[in-house]
């Protein structure tokens, strides 16, 4: 918790303008400082900025952590399964298919209900599917390729949308797709705030039947566990938190996949009940950290987030894949 | 005391096997089982005989074709999972996923039935993990991760977290196929003690007969047209076990009470 303290703190005091600590202390406590300027870009954009990170960053890397447990398969995240690319492909329609719906449907395509609900449904439905080929297939590789195809199968509907839309649909969704932690209003931030804090709260629920999945299916049973229920709870729970991040930030990669990784080997347990909480404040440092990177202090450029992220993700996976024989979930 | 009441199961006219679309696949009907609680019952009967459905369906795993079940006389359709697990835990033989789960956390994981929402133990529940470890004589192993045992000490880990969930019945498919004959022994000497002095009723399906003639209360013989279960004296007694094998090259000695060779081999 310190660690995530302290890295909040030095997220908000980086960026394209610098703004001396004692200042921007003084902008949130509502004290009078320096520059009019510099209170404005602290309250409305450096610390919307990094609540977003953290809730991107927590959200994320539990979605990965129940994806690992779910379908028994250490490579398992968001982005590898193709969930953001359902919630990609939710968002597209709404964005590159707001003109077929007619004008109503515009309206409601740029309110940021509209992206959260068409991004969830997107990861939900993409889930499901994934998760129906799970069933019938076992076989670890498999299912990453399975995954790997439901991606490519958004994508190509994505670029058939594109090809008929306008282009400033066009250019609206290229922004959204490359991924961002700012620009978030403080009501987007709400919206994203509600439904983590329901996704969240299904986890919670269901921390103690993912415990006991650990033992494989058949041995939950005979403990008692609701297995089916447990699986829609734990759709349900990613469905919301990759489908919401991925409508406000794009699609970022590799979090959900790294971070429960590295917190598993931190930790050495394979118990949610510490896993949960420790992957969530994990999830969040490493997505500030990656924020701040981005920032590259004082400079006047802000890097595109999923680069960093990938360049800090793409890595760990290798080096897992190389120690697989060690890799456990 | 109603007769009944001292069966541990009872079956009525159950028959087992698998359904599809159209066709009903029966692998056993008309079985019968009562059985005595604290018996130590072998389940013996060649490869593809049906052992694994019978235990399947014991454990409502499956639904059986018809009849009924009863687990301390109560229908087993009845019972809902909670209730279930709390009279039946089980030992399978499948591998278990790849996890970083200490032997405690493993064994800690039968109290599941008993544990509130989040799982937390209480000191009933730490209570009877000791009582589980102490029973299988694994103490030593607590703070080791499970994948790093031997196969023999896996499978006493894997029967402490049966005990630790305190059930009356406790179900193992197999549980000596991956092992020597010494860690083969120690499992069914265990089994046994558990019978004997814990009154745990223990079913194991399994392909050690001459281990099973020698330490089973009870056996269960499935052969292609027939279900028998007595005590091991009586099939003896009455020629059953000739019946196990249908095969020139192994008979049945009366005289050693094992299994052989034929004459004819």
């Amino acid at each position: 918790m310190g660690v995530l303290l302290l890295i909040f703190i030095v997220n908000i005091s980086l960026g394209s303008v610098y703004i001396p600590l004692k200042q921007l202390f003084l902008a949130f406590v509502d004290g009078e400082v320096e520059k009019e300027s510099w209170k404005s870009i602290a309250l409305n954009y450096r610390l919307p900025k990094a609540i977003t990170a953290i809730i991107v960053g927590s959200g994320l890397s539990i979605s990965g952590l129940l994806m690992q447990t779910l379908f028994r398969n250490p490579l398992a995240g968001p982005y590898v399964l193709g969930i953001s690319s359902g919630a990609s492909l939710g968002v597209a329609i709404l964005i590159l298919g707001a003109s077929l719906f007619g004008a109503t449907a515009a309206g409601f395509a740029f309110s940021s209900w509209g992206h959260a609900i068409a991004a969830s449904l997107g990861a939900f439905l993409v889930l499901s599917a994934v998760m129906l080929a799970a069933i019938k297939v076992r076989n670890t590789m498999s299912i990453l390729i399975i995954g790997l195809m439901f991606g490519s199968l958004t994508a190509s509907v994505i670029s058939v949308l594109a090809y008929f839309s306008s282009a400033n649909q066009l250019q609206q969704y290229l922004f959204w797709s490359f991924g961002s932690l700012g620009n978030l209003s403080w009501n987007e931030i709400l919206v994203l705030l509600i439904i983590f804090v329901i996704g969240m709260t299904f986890v919670i629920f269901i921390i103690k039947p993912l415990n006991s999945l650990l033992l494989g299916e058949n041995y939950a049973k005979s403990m008692g566990v609701n297995v089916k229920r447990t699986r829609n709870l734990t759709l349900i729970a990613t469905s919301l938190l990759t489908g919401v991040i991925t409508a406000f930030s794009g699609p970022i990669a590799f979090i959900g996949l790294a971070v429960p990784h590295l917190t598993k080997l931190l930790f050495s347990t394979s118990n949610h009940k510490v896993l949960v909480p420790a992957v969530a404040i994990s999830g969040a440092i490493i997505m500030l950290i990656c924020d701040s990177i981005a920032q590259l202090p004082t400079s006047e450029y802000t890097l595109p987030i999923n680069a960093i992220t990938s360049l800090f993700g793409a890595p760990i996976i290798i080096w897992l894949l190389i120690r697989k024989r060690k890799l456990n979930y | 005391m109603d007769l009944k009441d001292q069966h541990i199961i009872k079956t009525s006219n159950l028959s087992i096997g698998y359904t599809s679309k159209k066709n009903v696949n029966t692998i056993a009907a008309n079985l019968n089982i009562e059985l005595d609680k604290g018996k130590l019952v072998c389940l013996l009967g060649k490869n593809g005989i049906g052992k694994s459905t019978l235990l399947r369906t014991l454990t409502k795993v499956q639904p059986a074709l018809s009849g009924e079940i009863f687990i301390n006389n109560t229908n087993l359709k009845t019972l809902n999972s909670v209730e279930l697990a709390k009279s039946l835990s089980l030992v399978l033989t499948e591998h278990l996923p790849e996890s970083n789960l200490s032997v405690y956390e493993l064994v800690a994981l039968g109290r599941q039935p008993y544990t509130n929402w989040v799982g937390n133990l209480s000191e009933t529940d730490l209570k009877f993990i000791d009582n589980a470890f102490e029973q299988t004589n694994t103490k030593h192993l607590i703070n080791a991760k499970y994948y790093e045992l031997s196969d023999g000490q896996l499978q006493k880990v894997l029967i402490a977290r049966a005990l630790a969930q305190n059930t009356d019945i406790i179900i193992l498919d197999e549980p000596t196929a991956h092992l020597d004959i010494h860690h083969t022994i120690e499992t069914f000497a265990l089994l046994k003690k558990l019978a004997k002095d814990f009154h745990k009723t223990i079913i194991v399906s399994t392909h050690e007969v001459n281990l099973a003639l020698q330490l089973a209360d009870i056996l269960w013989l499935m052969t292609p047209s027939n279900f028998m279960a007595d005590t091991t004296e009586n099939l003896i007694e009455n020629d059953r076990l000739d019946q196990l094998f249908e095969s020139d090259l192994i008979s049945f000695n009366k005289t050693l009470k094992q299994y052989t060779l034929s004459n004819s081999y």
